[in-house]
């Protein structure tokens, strides 16, 4: 079998001392700042990029990817015990972790959380190994109105499933286009908006922009309202579900996970989304709905599966397409650019130590979470009680010293503080900011493969419909957005994000 | 009627919008068009603001019809110390070394907390710049001066 012998490839490849170390503290720092609030994957990943430059690919991958799925887990340990989620796609789980910690139960919604996210994991590590070889396949021979239709859909679905105002996320995303657009023109050398900046000439960094709207922005929202956080924490004890609740989460687990995997895929949704989407149908189901709220384990079971499910499918369009699903993905296409690593379907043929090693990692990764997150619950408990006020100066020291490490350059530090204005400008505008940055990754790709396309069909526009792959995206791109049109389809979504606020 | 903005968010994002748009426009006409069969470097700029200014005048417009979100106050003390300290961290990095950029960011920035005491900031300035030179410097070696220009020649 030839999956089997992949696989044995990526466990040998993450199993080396060197690469499980690099994944322990991925998942260590993922769960530590999923805990922390005010302080994302995007800004962490961001942070730790100049420090991944001298390791090896395969580690830094590793490395990087376990603080993105060890976020989502570190979230849900703090929404349970004290209702505030760390990450925002444990928001949902708050609901009811929370209450069945109120309850005296914070010890197995923390066990349920955790097994949940474990087969979550396991499922979705295996789609993933299943999925990418056939998925790659194909994208080997895509050409460029093919990769041009396909960013066209990437955008438009994350537009659909952005929060909030349509219009106002498609204006970020066109924002953020332009913006990618910043430095020398490939084609032409022309520089092109850069006010004769030298610094601008390789265009705006993406980790400058990412450090500014997610670290330095989120830091001056948290600032406007500082409220005391509750330092009440639950007391944990008793992990173990009992039988009545093993069979209560199976049912949710399974959906869960299935949902996760599917919506994790679509860009711009990811693990948020699935989270969401996961609890609504949960209580569409349920034969008891009045207990949701007030701590049914269902409540916590399917969330945190879906959003573990989804937080690693969403490697797939980036593993074999080279494109991101949401900025995290985007910062380690970043990552592997630097390595000197083209993203793309080739990855998997010319590099299967590294592709395979990566997946690999994920599930040695989440079976990690499992060791750190129950035993240790009581040190990141004591963590919680971090006052944000001593926290955020810390933050704001090590987003500058990483910012100006990535060229040893002020200028990125100038940079980094007019994006943390701006991203803080609209949050106070609800506009989306990942919307912005898939947009600003994905501009000059778009750009390029449009260039290239006109230029082999001799300037007809029509090429993008000849080719049936392509014509078919951009179909289901045209049909995604008329959806959002329907009434109907409107109000479901605004239910979905409804239980935020 | 009176005309009147039942949409701030819409109102204040359309027009960013717009002045974003006009600002890419007015610098793009000193670039080369092209045309579809060679796109030149202002073919993609100049389409995507048009699309930008579009989408800034409509929720301008909608932002008069349409009732919607409001804005809310500024948090204008932490925006100012927080802008204030990157930037003062990026002037000092080099001249004056890492240990005093690194105090002044961190007291600069913690000064904007409503729980700020002079005490708790000194500590924590002594406390990161001290983290930070041995860990940064002597420990991963990024190329930052511990005492930069100002001291040494």
């Amino acid at each position: 079998m030839d999956i089997l012998s992949n696989l044995l490839l990526g466990f040998q490849t993450a199993g080396t001392l060197f690469n499980l170390g690099y994944c322990l503290i991925g998942v260590f720092l993922g769960t530590l700042i999923g805990v922390l609030p005010g302080l994302g994957p995007v800004a962490t990943i961001a942070m730790l990029l100049p420090a991944t430059f001298g390791l090896p690919p395969v580690s830094a991958l590793i490395m990087l990817s376990g603080i993105y799925y060890g976020a989502q887990y570190g979230g849900s340990t703090t929404a349970i015990l004290i209702n505030l989620p760390g990450e925002s796609s444990s928001v949902i789980t708050a609901l009811d972790g929370y209450a069945m910690a109120r309850n005296g139960r914070a010890g197995v919604a923390l066990a349920t959380a955790a097994i949940g996210s474990f087969f979550a994991g396991t499922v979705s590590t295996l789609l993933l190994a299943l999925a990418a070889p056939p998925l790659a396949q194909v994208a080997l021979k895509f050409g460029p109105p093919e990769y041009f239709s396909l960013m066209v859909l990437g955008l438009s679905a994350s537009v659909v499933l952005a929060h909030g105002s349509l219009l106002r996320a498609f204006g970020m995303i066109v924002f953020g286009l332009l913006l990618g657009v910043v430095g020398t023109d490939a084609n032409s050398a022309v520089q092109r908006f850069t006010f004769d900046i030298p610094e601008l000439a390789d265009g705006i960094g993406f980790v400058t922009v990412a450090m500014g709207m997610f670290g330095v922005g989120e830091i001056i929202r948290n600032l406007e309202n500082e409220s005391d956080r509750s330092v009440f924490v639950s007391k944990v004890t008793n992990l173990m579900p009992n039988r009545e609740d093993w069979r209560r989460i199976v049912g949710p687990i399974l959906r869960g996970t299935a949902l996760g995997s599917a919506l994790g895929i679509l860009p711009g949704g990811g693990a948020m989304l699935s989270s969401f989407a996961a609890y609504s149908v949960e209580k569409k189901i349920s034969r008891r709905p009045s207990e949701f709220g007030k701590g049914a384990i269902e409540g916590v079971a399917a969330p945190e599966s879906a959003n573990n499910a989804g937080a690693q499918t969403s490697f797939i369009p980036m593993l074999t397409l080279g494109i991101p699903s949401n900025p995290v993905m985007a910062l380690m296409i970043g990552a592997l650019i630097i390595h000197g690593i083209q993203p793309g379907p080739a990855v998997m043929t010319q590099q299967p130590a590294l592709f395979w090693g990566i997946i690999a990692s994920m599930w040695i990764g989440n079976f990690f979470l499992i060791l750190l997150n129950l035993p240790l619950v009581g040190m990141w408990a004591k963590m919680l009680t971090i006052p944000y006020h001593i926290l955020f100066p810390g933050i704001m020291v090590f987003c500058a010293i990483g910012v100006f490490s990535l060229n040893n350059t002020s200028f990125d530090v100038y940079l980094m503080a007019v994006f943390g204005l701006l991203g803080y400008v609209f949050a106070k505008l609800k506009c989306e900011p990942a919307p912005m940055l898939l947009g600003f990754i994905l501009g000059p790709m778009m750009e390029e493969n449009l260039r290239r396309s006109l230029t082999l069909s001799r300037g007809d526009p029509l090429v993008f419909v000849k080719s049936p792959i392509s014509l078919t995206m951009l179909i289901i791109a045209l049909l995604a957005l008329l959806m959002v049109l329907l009434p109907s389809f409107r109000k479901t979504r605004e239910d979905a994000f409804v239980e935020e606020d | 009627m009176r005309l009147s903005i039942r949409n701030p968010a819409d109102f204040w994002s359309g027009l960013l919008f717009v002045a974003v748009a006009s600002t890419f426009l007015w610098i793009a006409r000193n670039y080369e068009f092209g045309s579809p069969l060679r796109m030149g470097p202002s073919f993609f700029p100049v389409v995507l603001s048009i699309a930008l200014a579009a989408i800034g005048l409509v929720a301008l417009l909608r932002s008069f019809t349409v009732a919607g979100d409001k804005i809310g106050g500024f948090a204008v003390k932490g925006l100012l110390l927080v802008t204030l300290g990157s930037l003062l961290f990026g002037a000092l990095i080099e001249r004056a070394g890492i240990i005093i950029a690194v105090s002044t960011i961190t007291l600069v920035s913690a000064y904007a907390s409503v729980k700020f005491t002079w005490k708790q900031g000194l500590i924590m300035a002594a406390v990161l710049s001290a983290f930070c030179a041995l860990v940064f410097v002597y420990g991963l070696g990024v190329p930052m001066p511990m005492f930069g220009s100002w001291f040494v020649d």
